[in-house]
């Protein structure tokens, strides 16, 4: 230990701490300044940035005692303070404003950048602040709100006032429906006080560490530990054999080891447990475990899983490595093929993809009995999926699931990403048997390794159609790699198949998918949820028949577009709230909007091309699963309102939405409402964060739960006022009868005083749905989007930038225009990711994109300009006529990109992603299909 | 994870040295951190150091200074200090403009010329400009000697150095700064995929005689080709005493393809791509050199766009 000076935020601190600190360390861990964010340790995403005297540095690569001395300044030394109270800085103004923050993990390190930029220069361009901004990574907002935050916090510094809000036009905004609202902790996420779950500590708190395995697939032929035992400061050490319950765990099938003790899948199987005094202890005893193993032939591939050579990953399991043929059968294809004129027939290869939200998996678990607030065992986590980890945890700890308490933190970002047990289960084992709570954070590299992503697929499809431009026949083979363990793959692959015809009136479709077990790392959910895959083939097709008959494909589309009264691949006939017909219009119009419009042209060397896409995405988890959210609402006599729901915010918002139906049907202001989300204790189960469903679902459990409080109250005070109870009306915070009022707060206290509750628990069925097969309505809305992609090719590199990206997407109703905007610019980036930059590699079952460094998603430095436009074709059931809009917009953009580049430069792509490398050699040779993509240059 | 015991912040090479000497071998030079921290934590799988010798607060290898036309860079200036120098982007370009694409700005703010020389990679951006200006570097080796060694030589082969930065500092860089008529340009190859190293990186120092039509000397660097940073030389001589206009360019690029053969690199790029990129950039980087050299004027390009 050694003494540490540093003047941190204007205060003088001396410490007494080991020389071996980073800066991070010292702040998070010896200061409890915990806004500033570890996010890799690899000096690659940004969001550690700490101010230096004044020079804006990675704190996780700064060695703290290099800081001797200086004067550090971190997110929460931005705000002024004094006597009237906190006085935000601009740029954190400017960031609530412009609504530049999501999840919020990443926001210290972007607003530190951005102040460090604002500070040399208050007037900077959109190229100065990529410049800065380049390697400070955000996941969520897609950057286009932060460009114009930063623009706007220069504006206010140089005295110029702040710049007007990019606010999207919306049809009937109602009272508090249809207006930005911004989420409730706004203001926390922007000081860096919000808590995410590495930010809470517990007296006495352990830390703990995974052993994974060492082979992706090997028999375990024994495991020692009783060195790592013995090392000291480890408090306990746990493989199988200590499992107290079922020692499988998953979110459809039970498939995946809470600790492998036979056999192991993939390389990020967990071998064994270790808690320790310290997170230094606890990896030095890591080393310590000895494990043997006899390695197993790998699976590396879906298409070789299904081989009768390929080793089989469940022995036993019926079916072997093929976890699910899913089949959709629609028309008559002999016929539908033998009317079509053209017939198109191509092979598509998509990646497996990571959602590398910027916040790494922690779970912190506290036994029963420790202390006053933690009575049951107690999981700190931020999880999509709350009250399944509850069910998840107490199977494998073989207790009841009401003796489990999981207790949701925010979430920095999730994507998918965060549905599957990180380290929920192990840290419940680790605290009940040392009775002590333990803290699990898993490194990047740990989550890079270990958590489910994106199914790598391999998609054929042949597509027919009349030269008069009518759609005639579908037929496609998908195989999807699930990796290691079930995870969501039955659901995730059934929508890539089911959407395969794309949102189109097809007569006559034949789709077989079949999802497969593999050596890799598991795949599961992730925004799109496999119709992101399944549009990348069929939007290309798409263009591929518009050209051989000769038509635009704008026309092309829009003569097959689905619309009110189509029947989908699956059997269900379109009812309402079909609005693609109207995206496209509203992006052609766009495209077209300079007149001189052309697919594709050349500029001296470099090519420019316009490509388009149109996508579909149910909303909710349909195919016949019973789909349903509970929520409570309770009003207070102060006149406020609390909404409970176990349901996810990882940045998309749901807060602000869920406040804003309470408030809209109890005709209160916005901010007289405050949620409480995803504690199993407190809050009723809102069913997963997954499917697009939050909005419709946990929206309409608390739009009817506000509504029956309302008609609770309605009774009270139209005795009191002697008026009938429907012509109260509930405006303003107040209860208004014709001539009288009284507060809303005066109303809550009377229906108490009668003894009439204000807490209404509301359980929400949503409508129900039929399972793949049977016909019928497999979902009961959809949500539709087109995007067109204008993209640069420079002729001497094969370099693809995207320009610019216009969207439209139809989410039945704008709950909150600026968060659906959010999501829109995010879900264009991450699809651009997609498609240009994102490839988790794994060779022969061993990841090579274990550092962040080696996966790199799209930064600042990639954000084209962004038009997006709503369009709202209500639905009927949804809340106010809103549908989904989480997963939508990552759909279509991969394919837009690609028809973007074929008519830039008249080579077609069919692996992603493009490899420039690849692309620039076909241009030379003269070739029209590239089958390579950036991870097949080896 | 614990990476290293003690943190020592010496303030002359001498003390460097000695602190180096007295943890024999096991204790290793930081400047920036910026390859060694990331290396230390995912690379090596050895024991933890017993300690680091922080070089950034040495004074000698902060400075950076102009004599006699020529330019000292010590050899922990960071890439921000070169990229905000005037003098350098006036008469050593492609120094700033090689800097200015390394990595964000945080990386730029503690990263080294030092740092990216000692890491030895065959196409270290700073690296590829030195070598194109013909720097020296001067070494303070364990046993107490200094000497000035010829950048080339530093190199063994791919991340190998002739230094052992658990003993040897690099103090210093010289060269000689741009005079009439000469000027150098810097340009590279990346991919949006995979690591942040360039697929192909080009450097050039152009001379031209007194009617600024003709070369008279000219010094390329272009890499990874080799192993080691090096001299495309047969480039080079393909331009001595030739008019500077695009038939000697196009001469240039015939005899670049011809001698130079780039190799496949993983997740990087192919042979075949990098033989296009090699023409690609002495179309870009030649001409621009030219242009500056005939001018007297030149400012640094793509600074933060890397
Ligand atoms: C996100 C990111 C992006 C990057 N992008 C690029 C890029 O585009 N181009 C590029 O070339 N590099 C890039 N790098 C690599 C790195 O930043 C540079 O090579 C940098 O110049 C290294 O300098 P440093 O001071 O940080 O070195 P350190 O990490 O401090 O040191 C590197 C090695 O050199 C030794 N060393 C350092 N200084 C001396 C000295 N004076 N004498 C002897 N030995 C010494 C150290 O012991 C260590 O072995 C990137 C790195 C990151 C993290
Ligand atoms: S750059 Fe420091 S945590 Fe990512
Ligand atoms: S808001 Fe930027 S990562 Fe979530």
């Amino acid at each position: 230990m050694s003494e540490l000076r540093l003047t941190i935020n204007g205060v003088h601190h001396t410490l007494d701490v080991p020389q071996s600190r980073t800066l991070a360390e010292v702040l998070r861990y010896d200061l409890g300044l915990t806004g500033t964010k570890i996010g890799c340790n690899e000096a690659e995403c940004g969001i550690c940035t700490v101010h230096v005297n004044g020079t804006p540095i990675n704190s996780c690569i700064y060695p703290a005692f290099r800081a001797q001395g200086k004067t550090i300044v971190t997110i929460e030394g931005l705000a002024a303070q004094d006597e009237s109270g906190e006085h935000l800085h601009p740029v954190q103004e400017a960031f609530i404003n412009h609504c530049a923050v999501q999840c919020g993990f990443c926001t210290p390190g972007l607003m530190m950048t951005a102040t460090a930029l604002l500070n040399e220069n208050p007037n900077p361009d959109d190229k100065d602040i990529k410049v800065a901004l380049k390697d400070t990574y955000c996941r969520c907002t897609g950057y286009t709100s932060v460009i114009a935050a930063i623009k706007s916090a220069g504006s206010v510094i140089r005295g110029e006032g702040a710049l007007p809000v990019n606010d999207p036009p919306i049809d009937e905004p109602m009272n508090v429906i249809g207006h930005s609202e911004k989420v409730q902790d706004i203001v926390e996420r922007v000081t860096g006080r919000a808590k995410y779950t590495d930010d809470y500590v517990f007296d006495g708190m352990l830390f703990a560490r995974t052993l994974r395995s060492r082979y992706p697939h090997a028999r375990i032929l024994s495991i020692d530990t009783s060195a790592a035992k013995a090392f000291p400061g480890v408090q306990a050490v746990l493989t199988a054999a200590d499992v107290p319950g079922e020692n499988l765990h998953g979110l459809v099938h039970f498939d995946w080891p809470v600790l492998c003790g036979d056999k192991v899948r993939y390389m990020g199987d967990a071998v064994a447990i270790i808690a320790a005094d310290t997170q230094e202890i606890a990896d030095k005893a890591l080393a310590l475990i000895l494990v043997e193993y006899e390695p197993l032939g790998v699976v590396a591939d879906p298409v070789y899983a299904r081989t009768p050579e390929a080793p089989v990953l469940h022995e036993g399991r019926e079916g072997g490595n093929l976890l699910k043929h899913i089949k959709v059968r629609h028309g008559d294809m002999e016929k539908g093929f033998a009317e079509s004129d053209v017939i198109i027939e191509r092979t598509y290869h998509t990646p497996t993809t990571e959602h590398a939200f910027l916040e790494p998996e922690c779970a912190i678990g506290i036994p029963a009995g420790y202390d006053a607030e933690h009575e049951k065992l107690t999981i700190y986590v931020g999880s999509q999926i709350p009250y399944q980890d509850r069910n998840q945890i107490a199977r494998a700890m073989n207790l009841p699931d009401e003796a489990v308490r999981v207790r949701g933190t925010l979430i920095g970002g999730g994507f998918g990403g965060k549905e599957d047990i990180a380290g929920q289960i192990h840290v419940s084992m680790l605290a009940e048997v040392t009775q002590r709570p333990v803290k699990m954070l898993y490194t990047r590299q740990e989550s890079l390794l270990f958590h489910p992503k994106r199914h790598a697929t391999v998609i054929r499809i042949k597509t027919g159609a009349k030269n008069d431009g009518t759609l005639m026949a579908v037929e496609a083979e998908l195989y999807g790699d699930g990796g290691a363990y079930a995870s969501l793959s039955d659901k995730v692959m059934t929508r890539a198949t089911t959407h395969a015809t794309g949102p189109y009136n097809v007569p006559n479709a034949k789709i077989d998918c079949y999802a497969m077990y593999t050596n890799n790392p598991p795949s599961g959910a992730f925004r799109g949820f496999g119709v992101t895959q399944s549009a990348f083939a069929v939007e290309q097709n798409m263009d591929l028949i518009a050209e051989a008959i000769g038509m635009d494909a704008v026309e092309f589309r829009l003569k097959n577009a689905q619309k009110v009264g189509v029947t989908t691949g699956t059997g269900q006939l379109l009812r309402e709230s079909v609005g693609l017909i109207e995206t496209i219009e509203k992006v052609d119009a766009d495209m077209r909007a300079n007149g001189h419009f052309q697919w594709g042209w050349r500029e001296g060397d470099m090519a420019y091309g316009w490509g388009i896409a149109c996508a579909y995405k149910n909303t909710g988890l349909g195919g016949g699963a019973p789909d349903k959210s509970d929520a409570e609402v309770e009003a207070f006599e102060d006149g406020s309102v609390e909404v409970r729901s176990s349901s996810a915010d990882m940045g998309q918002g749901l807060v602000a939405v869920l406040a804003q139906c309470a408030a809209e049907e109890l005709g209160l202001p916005y901010n007289h409402v405050r949620v409480l989300l995803s504690d199993t204790d407190l809050t009723p189960n809102g069913g997963p964060t997954t499917a697009s469903r939050q909005t419709f679902m946990s929206g309409n459990a608390v739009r009817l739960a506000a509504a029956n409080l309302r008609d609770a109250l309605k009774t009270v005070v139209s005795e009191e006022f002697d008026y009938p109870p429907d012509r109260l009306r509930f405006e303003e915070g107040l209860v208004r009868a014709n001539g009288s009022s009284m507060s809303f707060g005066e109303a809550v206290k009377l229906a108490k005083k009668q003894g009439i509750s204000t807490r209404i628990l509301h359980e929400y069925w949503g409508p129900k749905t039929q399972p793949l097969g049977t016909g019928g309505d497999m979902h009961f809305a959809f949500s539709y989007a087109t995007q067109a992609a204008l993209c640069s090719v420079d002729l001497n590199t094969g370099v693809v930038s995207v320009e610019k990206i216009i969207s439209a997407t139809d989410i039945g109703r704008a709950i909150n225009p600026l968060l659906l905007q959010g999501q829109i610019e995010g879900g264009i980036i991450m699809a651009m990711g997609n498609c240009l930059t994102e490839s988790y590699i794994v060779e022969n079952g061993v990841p090579w994109s274990t550092l962040l460094s080696r996966y790199k998603m799209p930064s600042i430095k990639h954000t084209p300009q962004i038009i997006s436009h709503l369009v709202e074709h209500r639905s009927s059931e949804g809340p106010y006529g809103a549908k989904g809009v989480g997963e939508i917009p990552s759909i279509n953009t991969s394919p837009a990109i690609a028809n973007a580049i074929y008519n830039a430069v008249g080579v077609r792509v069919f692996n992603i992603p493009v490899d420039q490398d690849a692309l620039l050699r076909a241009m030379r040779k003269g070739e029209t299909e590239v089958y390579a993509a950036w991870h097949d240059v080896k | 994870m614990q990476l290293w015991q003690d943190y020592h912040t010496p303030t002359s090479v001498e003390e460097a040295i000695q602190h180096l000497s007295s943890y024999a071998g096991n204790s290793r030079i930081i400047a920036g951190g910026t390859d060694l921290l990331i290396d230390l934590q995912f690379n090596h799988e050895g024991p933890m150091l017993d300690a680091l010798i922080d070089v950034t607060a040495i004074p000698e290898m902060t400075r950076l200074t102009e004599e006699n036309g020529w330019c000292t860079v010590g050899g922990a200036v960071t890439h921000t200090n070169i990229v905000k120098s005037a003098l350098i982007e006036s008469k050593a370009t492609c120094l700033v403009e090689s800097c200015g694409v390394v990595g964000g700005p945080q990386v730029r703010n503690v990263g080294t010329l030092g740092g990216n020389v000692a890491h030895a990679l065959p196409a270290g951006d700073g690296t590829t400009s030195l070598v194109a200006l013909d720097a020296e570097a001067e070494v303070a080796w364990g046993d107490g000697r200094r000497e000035w060694l010829p950048l080339v030589q530093l190199f063994k082969g791919p991340g190998v150095s002739a230094l052992d930065s658990s003993r040897d500092l690099l103090v210093v860089f010289r060269f000689k700064l741009c005079g009439d008529g000469e000027a150098t340009a810097f340009k590279r190859i990346m991919r949006p995929q995979g690591v942040a190293l360039p697929v192909l990186g080009c450097a050039v120092w152009v001379k031209l005689d007194e009617s600024k039509q003709n070369y008279t000397a000219a010094r390329i660097c272009i890499g990874p080709i080799a192993s080691v940073p090096a001299r495309a030389s047969e480039v080079e001589l393909a331009l001595y005493g030739q008019p500077a206009n695009d038939d000697t360019l196009e001469k240039a690029v015939k005899i670049a393809h011809e001698t130079l053969h780039p190799r496949t690199s993983k997740y990087r790029a192919t042979a075949e791509y990098r033989d296009h990129m090699i023409e690609t950039l002495l179309r870009q980087a030649l001409p621009l050199a030219v242009k500056r050299a005939q001018t007297g004027v030149a400012q640094a390009e793509g600074v933060g766009m890397g």
